[in-house]
């Protein structure tokens, strides 16, 4: 079963994140760039089920230069080989761009699934599996805390508020997955050095088909047009409890009206 | 006017909250047009709620077929709609289904999404915080039709009473539709407490409380406050509460009321799944803990002893 393993480089979410000045865009120079904490969790699902039913995995990632080392973190925790597509043109792609740039690059690597983490910490938009199924009609597969495969069957159970739906489709499909799903493995030191011997293929957007003008901040289909640092809180009250630091917190809800 | 479609989420028969505040806010951009998904008669118990909202039209898609398929059915029907009525903007609660709704749609009539908006002006452009509320940004959809997804709890449900209309149109589901079928709806908690996402109330309990056990006295006081029940990574990945119920970065983002958290140190993580709640309190022993730059108010203390003041004193006080 052959796999491809969807990857984002994205700020690391313990620093301060910034939006370009100029352009709004996400500023991705100033912080550490890390793989998306999700998307470590889709590697090893893709992992895990390569080992269990054969198939190779390939991760594809679409980002700056940058974005090799997340893409190589990926080879380190056990994948084949990557398509890494880099191109100056993507600056300030929006979603639907991302979308279909990957169904482009997705049309030129052989897959069965296509697994991706439920949402990058960056964006946050948790839209990329559904926009796949649908532009590649693909059944969607997605929030996937389980995956079973059985021949070309997919059965998922689909983390809900309240439980879980149990979703099934056939190959090829889109499966995104939630934290919920494994522990990722930690790359072996053994899997680093074999890494850096794994063949990464970098396209561009031309390479893939598509037009560079239709793909970057100016098509796309939404743009950020203000942005404001959050006003800091103001400072609250901080009282020691004295015994009665339940009874001050009640009058205070109280106070505000939210009891 | 132009129509601004809201989809309605709805369940038991009930009109959901966030669909009044999704109404409310669609009525800043054109008329409201409610549209309900659901299995056949499901329209018809919902749309006095929905005109009390000032829906001025009610569109009933029934399907036997809902239930089966996963956003599909909605998106099938919303471009339809989208295509004869070239609305102002589409409306859809913020929740996993209703992003995926809103991503599969914007793909499908060539449009521009915008997610987790927590305000919309009436020229379409959304508020949105970003970066675990960290930055406040203005966006707008430049192509097709706006659609918006919005997260609970951001505009406050004002009534606008109207007579609606109401019509019904068909479900047609194509083949890539149907690729992805629900074989069944597994519901293993259903308690009184509201869904963390769209509750008024969250209390919330971390690493502070040591065991599973002990989030009983974060369950007794989401009761008493008629709230839910969130926790930290820290609770979870221990396993002492159930992943679901993650608040943070990597989990839910709640933005309520009212936002308690119990036991919890309050790392960035942690504030960016609930730093825009309108009011933070906190109980804590560290004096030095973070969250306690973001409360409102704080007590410094034992939460053993604070915690279940606390919920006496609130059960007294609402009897």
């Amino acid at each position: 079963m052959d796999i491809v393993v969807l990857v984002k480089q994205v700020p690391d979410t313990w620093a301060e994140r910034r939006l370009s000045e100029s352009d709004y865009t996400l500023d991705r120079e100033s912080v550490d760039a890390v793989m998306n904490e999700i998307d470590e969790y889709a590697v090893e699902e893709a992992l895990r089920l390569k080992e269990a039913h054969g198939g190779e995995v390939t991760v594809l990632s679409m980002g700056p230069e940058r974005a090799a080392e997340t893409i190589r973190k990926a080879l380190s925790m056990g994948a084949d080989k990557a398509v890494h597509v880099s191109d100056p043109a993507l600056h300030g792609a929006c979603a639907v761009q991302t979308a279909q740039t990957l169904a482009a690059a997705l049309g030129t690597i052989p897959h069965d699934l296509v697994v991706l983490g439920s949402e990058s910490t960056d964006a946050r938009l948790s839209v990329m599996a559904a926009m796949l199924a649908e532009k590649l009609g693909l059944p969607q597969l997605s929030g996937a805390r389980k995956v079973e495969v059985d021949g070309s069957t997919v059965t998922i159970e689909r983390q809900t508020e309240t439980g879980f739906d149990r979703v099934q489709g056939s190959t090829p499909a889109v499966v995104s997955v939630v934290e919920k799903i494994n522990e990722p493995r930690y790359p072996s030191f053994k899997g680093i050095m074999a890494a850096k011997k794994k063949p990464v293929q970098t396209v561009t957007v031309a390479d893939l088909g598509l037009d560079a003008g239709s793909v970057g901040l100016a098509s796309a289909t939404s743009e950020v047009v203000e942005m404001t640092p959050r006003p800091p809180r103001q400072a609250g009250q901080i009282v020691k409890d004295e015994g009665d630091g339940g009874v001050k917190l009640a009058d205070f809800l109280a106070a505000q009206k939210l009891l | 006017m132009a129509s601004v479609l809201v989809l309605v989420e709805h369940a038991e028969g009930k009109v959901k909250k966030v669909t009044l505040e999704l109404l409310t806010a669609a009525r800043a951009l054109g008329e409201p047009v409610a549209v309900v998904v659901g299995a056949p008669g499901s329209a018809a118990p919902l749309v006095d709620a929905l005109a009390e909202y000032g829906a001025a039209t009610v569109v009933a898609a029934e399907s036997e077929d809902v239930e089966k398929y996963l956003a599909t059915p909605q998106v099938a029907v919303l471009a339809d709609l989208v295509a004869a009525e070239s609305p102002a903007a589409v409306l859809i609660a913020s929740s996993a289904e209703g992003k995926e709704i809103a991503a599969r749609l914007a793909i499908r009539t060539g449009s521009g999404i915008l997610t987790d908006a927590v305000g919309v002006d009436g020229d379409g452009t959304a508020t949105q915080s970003i970066f675990g509320g960290a930055v406040v940004v203005k966006s707008r959809v430049r192509t097709g039709t706006p659609i918006v997804t919005v997260r609970p709890n951001s505009v406050s449900a004002e009534p606008a009473p109207t007579q609606a209309q109401t019509r019904s149109v068909d479900v047609t589901l194509d083949d890539a539709a149907r690729a992805a079928t629900v074989l069944e709806r597994v519901v293993e908690e259903k308690g009184s407490r509201p869904a963390l996402t769209d509750a008024s109330i969250v209390v919330s309990g971390g690493r502070g409380l040591g065991s599973g056990d002990n989030f009983a006295l974060v369950e007794a006081l989401a009761d008493s406050l008629g709230g839910a029940v969130g926790a930290s990574r820290a609770a979870t990945d221990a396993g002492w509460y159930p992943h679901q119920n993650q608040v943070g970065q990597t989990g839910v983002t709640v933005s309520p009321q009212l936002y308690v958290a119990v036991g919890i140190s309050g790392a960035i993580q942690h504030r960016a799944g609930m730093q825009t709640s309108k009011t933070i309190v906190a109980v804590n022993k560290d004096p030095e803990a973070p969250i306690f730059e973001l409360a409102d108010f704080g007590v410094v203390g034992d939460l053993f002893t604070v915690v279940p003041q606390l919920t006496e004193e609130v059960t007294k006080r609402k009897a």
